[in-house]
């Protein structure tokens, strides 16, 4: 490789001015048929506090587990209206809400295949880079052989799984730190 | 925070969000141009390409500023340095790479400001820049400085990055080639968002 990278740097305070107009929630979906899913959630920092001023991004597979990018090689369909990508701010009470389709499960390495979930970049203030996450949906089969959790710490995974409220929809916490400090993963970033 | 957990790329990584070139018209990239009267300040032309690690240009790629005026006040509510704000200023804009990975904004030189980071803080002259890239892992948000910013030495973002010749690859360059006779200076950055190769998926 001959360019090395241009590093990150905070999205500072004032994020919104450049960044709100392309907010997508809910995600469009178009006519696509499949499991609407609605998750409702906070960002927590290390005391529990909400972030009032945190920006998911979402990048997710459609029903078929097919991503609208070129270089998704398999031969499933694409569904026209839906492209998978959400970016979602949080309110002054840290909370957010992500309706989208629930996506098919997508290949994995070594013939494997992962679960239903979402990509999630967390963009705040006072971070140097994006933290990033995953959401997986409560009750999948293939969370056992899913190639991510299993590099995740058994105890931790739930962190990464929404839960079944009782209002039909599915709850899901980013917590920045502490006991149940959600899991955020290394791309090498 | 715990450490991160490390994985390698999946379709998940190696795919994203594209956006088409009707996203953006040309009142996205002239942030000069969005409301009826001319911004107040030094109107200037930065503009660079977006390049992958093997020096390849990333064509198609969403490209998104935002920046405080000329008297280094932000059009947001959180913002309360005592500065004029500039009706005719936002401070927003969108661009899309051409073929060769290019991207150009008219702007207004950003003010330098105060903040509350310690005694007599001050920002450097910066505008915040986003990008997607072709996928999930090369997404990047970063900040742009200006050549010869006297702050930058004392700056705690700017040296957040720890990496000598990295950081200054954050500061833009003065350049002849895009400045336009008796309108605007013009300064290049170009940016190089990290290849998807890195950590190779495992087929």
């Amino acid at each position: 490789m001959s360019l090395q990278a241009t590093t990150s740097q905070t999205v500072g305070p004032y994020f919104k001015i450049g960044l709100q107009w392309l907010n997508q929630s809910p995600l469009p979906v178009g006519t696509t048929a499949g499991e609407r899913v609605t998750i409702q959630g906070r960002v927590l920092d290390g005391d529990g506090a909400p972030v009032p001023d945190a920006l998911l991004e979402i990048w997710q597979a459609n029903r078929h587990g097919k991503y609208a990018h070129p270089e998704d090689w398999q031969e499933k369909p694409l569904e026209p209206g839906f492209a998978g990508f959400g970016r979602i701010p949080t309110d002054s009470a840290g909370r957010f809400q992500i309706e989208t389709i629930k996506p098919g499960p997508v290949p994995g390495p070594n013939g494997s295949e992962q679960a239903p979930h979402l990509v999630i970049s967390v963009f705040m203030r006072g971070l140097l880079k994006r933290l990033v996450t995953r959401m997986y949906f409560p009750g999948d089969a293939g969370h056992g052989n899913d190639p991510i959790l299993k590099l995740v710490d058994e105890e931790r995974r739930p962190t990464l799984i929404a839960n079944a409220a009782s209002g039909g929809h599915l709850e899901w916490n980013v917590v920045l730190q502490g006991t149940h400090e959600t899991v955020f993963f290394d791309l090498g970033l | 925070m715990r450490p991160l957990v490390q994985i390698p790329y999946t379709l998940s990584e190696i795919t994203g969000p594209s956006f088409e070139r009707e996203l953006v018209s040309p009142a996205s990239y002239d942030l000069t141009r969005q409301h009826h009267g001319q911004p107040l300040g030094e109107r200037i032309v930065v503009s660079g390409r977006v390049l992958d690690e093997n020096s390849r240009p990333l064509t198609n790629t969403l490209v998104e500023i935002w920046q405080a005026n000329a008297a280094g006040r932000y059009r947001h509510e959180v913002d309360q340095h005592d500065a004029p704000l500039d009706p005719n200023f936002t401070g927003c804009g969108q661009a899309v790479t051409d073929a060769e990975g290019r991207y150009r904004f008219v702007t207004i030189r950003p003010g330098e400001y105060p903040w509350g980071n310690h005694y007599n803080a001050w920002r450097p002259a910066h505008i915040h820049f986003s990008l997607f890239g072709p996928a999930f892992a090369t997404r990047l948000v970063t900040q742009m400085f200006f050549p010869g910013d006297p702050l930058l030495p004392f700056d705690p973002i700017f040296n957040c990055t720890a990496d000598e010749k990295a950081r200054h690859r954050l500061i833009s360059s003065f350049d002849w080639e895009t400045t336009v006779p008796t309108q605007a200076l013009g300064y290049r950055f170009d940016i190089v968002l990290r290849g998807r190769d890195a950590t190779p998926m495992e087929e």
